[in-house]
C-alpha cells in the first residue's frame, strides 16, 4: 500500500492565503511536532533538554529547530521542525519524567500561522485585546489570548511588530483563516475581484 | 431648490462642489461640509418633523448631537432610522425624511461592513477642541502613545463655530498646524468622526468611528462603514466641551427656536443664516456673540432679551451696532404656526413677569447657560457637584487615570482652555512617569474678558394660561413643566423616578438639553437645593450606536466559530447533513439520493447492527492524565474505582458534581501505571478539564499529576457492527483481533505504514466495535483505509443521529440530553458504576442524603408507544390517568418527560427514553404522553431495549 498521506486543515485556504499582499502575509506552518511539558524543576530540565525553558511569564525562546513557549508556571509548549512527534515526545520524556515532569504529544492539537508584513498588527488588532505594540510585545513575547472568538497562542518574532506566529486549535483553524482573510480585506488591493 | 439662507462667503463648506439631496420628497442642494440640518436651514427650512405624541411641528434646535428635535429617517443610500439631521453629513444622493419620534428598521439586510479595533495608548484625549488639542500636543510631544478622538468631521471644537484668534491669526490656522504636527508623530492616532460613547474602569473607552457614512454611495465596500474602537488608555483626558442649555418658556418648541450657540455654528461653520430677523434671549454673555455675529452677517437682530436686571457689559457693543438690548426681560412665549413669527417679551423682575409685547422674528435664539459635558467622567463613576454660579454640574473629584479639562471642567475662555489642557496632559504624563516635553509652546490667546455673572433661570413663569403644558423640557418626549409638576405632585422626589415618570431624558439625546433643566425645575418645585436633586445616572452610550456596529464582523459565517474535524471536507463531499453540537459541525446523517433523514438513519442503523458502520467520533473530549498520583486523582473524581484498572484496559466512568449529580461520563484507557487517557462527552471536554484542574490545583495540590487536553490530537473512528472485526483485522494484520487476544474494554497499539494507531474495544452501540485513534494529520488516509477494507461488508458511514439511536436502544444515556443536572448515577440505573469500596469521591456524601434515597425520584426508563407508530416528541410530558381512565383535573401532575425518542430499525417501532418518577417500579405499566392534543398510551420498560443480555458486544 502507498504511504499514508497527511492532510492539513487549511489546505482549502491555501490559494486565498497565497493571494494576500506582503503587507498582510499569512503562511501556514505545516506539520510541526509539538509537545506540552509539565514540570516543577526547570533548571535541571533545561540542562537535560539541552535548551532553556523560559521562566518569564508570556515569553518564548528558540529551542533547537523549534520554540519553547511559556504557558504557565509549570507548563511549556515545545516544538520542533526536525523531530517527528514521536521523537520529540520521547526525547522530552527521557529528560523530564525522571524529574517528576510529564510530556504529551500535541502535534496535531494546534496549527501554526505565520503573519508577516507592516499591516499584520492592524489585522490582529481587530480581534486581539492585548497590546501588540513592539514596545510592549517585542520579539520573545507570547500570550495565550483570544483572536476573534478563537483561543490562540500568539508569539512575536520581531521587534518591529511585523512578524507573529499564531497557534490555533486545529478545529478552529478554518474559522480563524476566514476571520483573518476578512480582517485583511481592507489591506488587500484585489478586494474588488 | 435654491439656498436663499446661504451666506455669500465663509464657512467650512466646499462651495465649488454642489451636492443634491432629497428631503421629504423635495430636492435640495448643499455642499461638502454641510450636514443635512445646515443644508435644510440654507434652504430656509427649520421644521424637520412633527412631535411624537402631540403632533406640532418640530425643527432644528441645535447644531449637533444635543438636538432634541430633528430626527430623520434615511432612505438612501441605506435605510436607517432615528438619525439627527444635525449629525448626518451631507452627500450626493442622500434621501431622507423627517421622523415623528419613531423610525423603522430596514427590511433588507445591511450589506455594509462593520468592525472593531483594539488600541492601546498612554494618553487618550477625547475632544479636539482647544483644550483637547493642547492636551494631545503636549502628550504627543513627550513621545507617548496618544490617541485623539473627536466626534466632528474636523478638529477645532468650539473654534469651528466662532471667530477666535490665536497667535494673531485665525484660530483655525493654529488648529490646522496642530493637526499637522500630530500627524507627524508616529505614535499618535488621531480620529475624527469618532464619538467616545462609553467610559469604563481602568481607562477602557469605547468609541464609534463613522468611517464612510459621509461618502454615501461612493463608500468603498471593503472598508468598514463604522468601526468600534476599543481603546485602553493608561490615562484619559476628557475634553468634551459643553452643551448649551435652553430656557423653558411657553411654546418653546416652535420651529425657528434654536440655541444661540447653534446659530453661531451654522453661520461660521456652514455659512448659513438661521433666519432674517432674530430675537436673542439669554441669561449670560455668550449669546451676545451670536447676536453680534448674525448682525454682521446681515441678520436683523430685533432685540437681545437679557433676563439679568443689570444686563451685560456687552450691551454697549450691541447698541453701537444698532441692536436693542432689553435687560431684565424674558421671552414668555412664541407665536406662529409652522414657524415662529413673533417672540413674546416681557419685563422680568424678582421672578415676576410684566406686560407682554410681541416682537416680530423668524428665529429665536436662546441661551440659558452651558452644561459641561461630564458624561464620560460620570460614566467612570466620577462624582458631580452642582455649581451655583454656572447652574450646572461639574466634576467634584479627581479620578485615577481620568481627568477633565476645558469647558467640560467649567473653563470657558479660550486661553484658559489651552492652559488647562496642557496642564492636565502634563499631570497625566507625570503620573505615568513619562517626562513631559521641554518644548511645549501654547499659542497666544487674547486676554479673556471676564463675563458678567450669568443668571440661572430654568424656566420663565407661564403666563400663557397653558399651565406649563406648552413649556417643553424634553421636546423629543413631548414632556413639559406640567409633567414635572405632576410627577412631584404624585409624591416623586428622586430625579431617577421623575425621569421615568415623565420619560424626560429617555430619547435619542438622553437629556443633553433637558437633564439639568429637569434637575433645576424639580429642585424649585420641591424647594430643595439643586445639589440635593442631583442628576440622573450617565450611562453609555453617549450617543446612539447601531447594533450592526456593535456586532461588527461577528455576523454571518463569523458569528460563531464552526469547529470541524480533520474529516470535514470528506463529510461534505460525502453529502453529509450536519448538525451543530456546541460549536462543532458533526455529520448528522449521510442521505443517499432520495432519502430523507428517517430513511437514511434507518439504513445506517441497520448497517451498524447487521454489517459494519463507521463514525467520526473525533469531537469526543480527550484528556491525557499523567503522574504518579494520576490514579488517585481519577479515583477521587469518578464515582467508580479507576486505580484497579489494568494497563491495556478500558473502563467506563461517571463523574458527579459535589451534589452527586452526573456531570459527565466516558471511557478511561489506562496507558501506563502513571498515565490515563480520559474520554469525555463532546460538550463536556473543556468543562471536565477545568473541573479536574480546579480540584488538582485548589484542593489537592499535593497530588503529582498533570492533565493536558488532547481532544484534537486524536481522531476517533468507531468501527461498529458484527463485521467490524473483519475490517480491523484487514487494516491491521499485525494485530490479533480475536476476542480472546483482544477482549472487550481493552486497547492495543498498532501502526499503519509506520504511523502509530491505537485500537480500543469500546462500544457505544452494544455491537462488536473497535475505536481507532490516530493523529489527525493521517485522519483522512486512515478513514479511507477503513472504508476500503470495509467495502466487501458494505461499510456505511453514519452520523450522530444513528449514533443516538444505537446508544438509546441500549439505554446508554447522553449526559445533558437524558440528564439535566438533577440526575444521579442511581437514577440512570448505574448504581453499578458507583464504588462502595472507595472511602470518598466527589459526590459520594450527597448520595446519602434523604432526597437521594427517595424511591419516587425520576429514573431513566424506556417507553414503547403502544400504537407502535408514534415517535414521541422529545420533551413531552408524561401523565398518569385515574383508575377510571380519566385525566386528573388540572393542574395535571407530571410524572416526568421524554428525554430521547427515535424510530428503531432493530425494534421495527419507535421507542423513547424518559425520566419518570419512580420509573423502575412502573416497568410494565401503561402511562400516557400528550402528543398534538391526544393522549398516546406508552408502555414503561427497562431502559435497555436491544440485546439486554449483551450477547452482541463480542461479535
Amino acid at each position: 500500500m502507498a504511504e499514508l498521506l497527511r492532510t492539513h486543515p487549511l489546505e482549502a485556504w491555501s490559494t486565498a492565503l497565497e493571494r494576500l499582499p506582503d503587507t498582510v502575509g499569512i503562511t501556514v506552518e505545516p506539520f510541526v511536532a509539538m509537545a506540552v511539558v509539565r514540570l516543577g524543576a526547570v533548571g535541571a530540565a533545561s540542562e537535560a533538554l539541552g535548551a532553556g525553558l523560559p521562566t518569564t511569564p508570556n515569553t518564548w525562546v528558540p529551542a533547537g529547530s523549534g520554540r519553547a513557549v511559556w504557558l504557565g508556571p509549570d507548563e511549556w509548549l515545545l516544538s520542533s521542525t526536525t523531530d517527528t512527534p514521536e521523537e520529540l515526545e520521547a526525547r522530552i520524556r527521557a529528560a523530564v519524567v525522571p524529574l517528576g515532569g510529564s510530556v504529551t504529544d500535541v502535534s496535531a492539537q494546534r496549527i501554526g500561522l505565520r503573519l508577516t508584513g507592516e499591516r499584520v498588527r492592524d489585522v490582529l488588532a481587530k480581534g486581539c485585546s492585548i497590546d501588540l505594540h513592539p514596545r510592549v510585545f517585542g520579539r520573545g513575547s507570547s500570550a495565550q489570548t483570544l483572536l476573534g472568538q478563537a483561543g490562540v497562542v500568539l508569539m512575536a518574532l520581531s521587534d518591529a511588530g511585523d512578524d507573529f506566529v499564531v497557534l490555533v486549535r486545529s478545529s478552529f483553524a478554518g474559522y480563524l483563516a476566514d476571520w483573518l482573510l476578512d480582517a485583511a480585506l481592507e489591506f488587500t488591493p484585489t478586494h474588488d475581484s | 431648490m435654491t439656498s436663499p439662507f446661504r451666506t455669500a462667503e465663509g464657512g467650512r463648506i466646499d462651495r465649488a462642489t454642489t451636492l443634491e439631496f432629497t428631503f421629504d420628497g423635495q430636492t435640495h442642494t448643499g455642499h461638502p461640509g454641510d450636514t443635512l440640518a445646515s443644508a435644510l436651514l440654507a434652504a430656509g427650512r427649520h421644521q424637520v418633523a412633527t412631535s411624537i405624541k402631540l403632533g406640532p411641528p418640530r425643527g432644528i434646535a441645535a447644531a449637533w448631537a444635543e438636538d432634541p428635535g430633528g430626527l430623520v429617517q434615511i432612505e438612501e443610500p441605506f435605510p436607517e432610522p432615528m438619525l439627527l439631521a444635525t449629525t448626518v453629513e451631507l452627500h450626493d444622493g442622500l434621501v431622507a425624511h423627517g421622523l415623528p419620534g419613531q423610525g423603522r428598521l430596514a427590511e433588507i439586510s445591511d450589506s455594509a461592513r462593520y468592525d472593531a479595533v483594539h488600541h492601546h495608548v498612554d494618553v487618550l484625549v477625547v475632544g479636539a477642541g482647544p483644550a483637547g488639542l493642547a492636551a494631545a500636543l503636549t502628550a504627543a510631544r513627550s513621545g507617548a502613545r496618544v490617541a485623539l478622538v473627536d466626534d466632528q468631521s474636523e478638529a477645532g471644537g468650539s473654534l469651528l463655530s466662532g471667530t477666535d484668534r490665536l497667535d494673531g491669526g485665525p484660530a483655525l490656522e493654529w488648529v490646522a498646524a496642530a493637526v499637522a504636527e500630530l500627524a507627524g508623530h508616529p505614535e499618535v492616532l488621531h480620529l475624527q468622526r469618532t464619538t467616545a460613547f462609553g467610559s469604563y474602569d481602568d481607562g477602557f473607552v469605547l468609541a464609534l468611528e463613522r468611517r464612510t457614512d459621509h461618502l454615501g454611495t461612493a463608500a468603498p465596500k471593503h472598508v468598514s462603514r463604522q468601526r468600534v474602537w476599543r481603546l485602553r488608555a493608561r490615562s484619559v483626558v476628557v475634553a468634551t466641551g459643553a452643551h448649551e442649555r435652553p430656557v423653558v418658556f411657553s411654546d418653546n418648541d416652535r420651529p425657528g427656536t434654536m440655541l444661540a450657540g447653534a446659530a453661531r455654528t451654522f453661520l461660521h461653520r456652514y455659512g448659513v443664516l438661521p433666519g432674517r430677523q432674530a430675537v436673542v434671549f439669554t441669561t449670560n454673555d455668550s449669546a451676545y456673540d451670536a447676536a453680534l455675529d448674525l448682525h454682521r452677517a446681515g441678520v436683523r437682530v430685533q432685540a437681545v432679551v437679557d433676563a439679568r436686571p443689570a444686563g451685560s457689559p456687552r450691551r454697549e457693543e450691541c447698541e453701537r451696532a444698532g441692536i436693542r438690548v432689553l435687560s431684565g426681560a424674558v421671552v414668555t412665549g412664541t407665536q406662529g404656526v409652522e414657524r415662529i413669527t413673533h417672540a413674546r417679551v416681557a419685563a422680568f423682575a424678582d421672578g415676576e413677569v410684566g406686560a407682554v409685547s410681541a416682537i416680530a422674528c423668524d428665529v429665536l435664539l436662546v441661551s440659558g447657560g452651558w452644561n459641561p459635558a461630564v458624561h464620560l467622567f460620570s460614566q467612570a463613576r466620577g462624582r458631580l457637584r452642582y455649581d451655583e454660579a454656572l447652574g450646572a454640574f461639574l466634576p467634584a473629584e479627581e479620578l485615577d487615570g481620568l481627568s477633565v479639562t476645558g469647558a467640560a471642567a467649567g473653563v470657558f475662555d479660550l486661553a484658559g482652555c489651552l492652559t488647562d489642557g496642557q496642564r492636565v496632559a502634563r499631570a497625566a504624563l507625570t503620573a505615568l512617569a513619562v517626562p513631559p516635553p521641554g518644548e511645549d509652546r501654547l499659542p497666544t490667546a487674547p486676554e479673556p474678558v471676564a463675563p458678567a455673572a450669568p443668571l440661572v433661570l430654568w424656566r420663565v413663569p407661564d403666563t400663557s394660561g397653558a399651565g406649563g403644558h406648552t413649556s417643553f423640557v424634553d421636546l423629543q418626549r413631548d414632556a413639559t413643566v406640567a409633567d414635572i409638576e405632576r410627577a412631584v405632585g404624585a409624591g416623586l422626589r428622586s430625579i431617577e423616578h421623575i425621569k421615568r415618570y415623565t420619560t424626560i431624558g429617555t430619547a435619542h439625546d438622553q437629556g443633553k438639553t433637558s437633564g439639568v433643566l429637569t434637575s433645576g425645575i424639580t429642585a424649585e418645585l420641591l424647594g430643595v437645593p439643586v445639589q440635593a436633586t442631583g442628576t440622573t445616572t450617565f450611562r453609555p452610550p453617549y450617543t446612539p450606536v447601531a447594533f450592526a456596529a456593535l456586532a461588527g464582523r461577528d455576523r454571518g459565517r463569523l458569528f460563531d466559530p464552526e469547529r470541524v474535524t480533520s474529516l470535514h471536507d470528506w463529510h461534505v463531499a460525502a453529502g453529509a447533513v450536519f448538525e451543530d453540537v456546541g460549536q462543532w459541525k458533526r455529520p448528522r446523517h449521510y442521505p443517499r439520493p432520495g432519502e430523507d433523514m428517517e430513511a437514511a438513519v434507518l439504513r445506517e442503523c441497520a448497517a451498524a447492527r447487521t454489517g459494519v458502520g463507521l463514525l467520526d467520533g473525533s469531537t469526543l473530549g480527550k484528556i491525557d492524565v499523567q503522574g504518579p498520583d494520576a490514579a488517585v486523582l481519577l479515583d477521587r473524581l469518578y464515582t467508580n474505582l479507576m486505580s484497579s484498572l489494568k494497563v491495556g484496559s478500558v473502563r467506563y466512568g461517571v463523574m458527579c458534581g459535589v451534589d452527586g449529580m452526573v456531570i459527565d461520563d466516558g471511557t478511561v484507557l489506562r496507558l501506563a501505571e502513571d498515565r490515563f487517557l480520559l474520554l469525555t462527552t463532546t460538550g463536556g471536554a473543556a468543562k471536565v478539564l477545568d473541573w479536574m484542574e480546579e480540584w488538582a490545583q485548589t484542593e489537592w495540590p499535593d497530588l503529582r499529576v498533570h492533565c493536558t487536553s488532547v481532544t484534537e490530537q486524536w481522531n476517533t473512528f468507531p468501527v461498529v457492527g458484527p463485521r467490524s472485526r473483519d475490517v480491523i483485522g484487514a487494516v491491521f494484520p499485525q494485530v490479533d483481533v480475536a476476542n480472546e487476544a483482544f477482549p472487550f474494554m481493552t486497547w492495543r497499539d498498532a501502526t499503519l505504514d509506520g504511523v502509530p494507531v491505537r485500537l480500543a474495544r469500546i462500544s457505544f452501540s452494544g455491537e462488536l466495535a473497535f475505536e481507532v485513534y490516530v493523529n489527525p494529520w493521517y485522519g483522512v488516509a486512515v478513514w479511507e483505509r477503513l472504508l476500503e477494507a470495509g467495502r466487501p461488508y458494505g461499510i456505511t458511514p453514519y452520523g450522530t443521529e444513528t449514533m443516538h439511536v444505537l446508544r438509546a436502544e441500549k439505554g446508554y444515556p447522553i449526559i445533558g440530553q437524558d440528564t439535566d443536572g438533577t440526575v444521579t448515577p442511581h437514577d440512570l440505573g448505574m448504581a453499578w458504576a458507583v464504588s462502595k469500596k472507595k472511602p470518598d469521591f466527589v459526590g459520594k456524601r450527597s448520595f446519602a442524603r434523604q432526597a437521594n434515597q427517595d424511591p419516587l425520584r425520576k429514573q431513566l426508563v424506556g417507553l414503547l408507544p403502544v400504537d407502535r407508530r408514534t415517535v414521541l416528541p422529545e420533551g413531552s410530558q408524561i401523565v398518569e390517568l385515574h383508575a377510571d381512565g380519566q385525566l386528573p383535573p388540572p393542574p395535571v401532575p407530571m410524572l416526568g418527560h421524554v428525554t430521547s425518542s427515535y424510530r428503531s430499525a432493530e425494534l421495527a417501532r419507535p421507542f423513547a427514553l424518559a425520566l419518570v418518577k419512580g420509573g423502575r417500579s412502573r416497568i410494565g405499566d401503561t402511562v400516557h404522553v400528550p402528543v398534538d392534543g391526544t393522549l398516546v398510551p406508552v408502555e414503561v420498560t427497562g431502559s435497555v431495549l436491544v440485546d439486554p443480555e449483551g450477547a452482541r458486544r463480542d461479535g
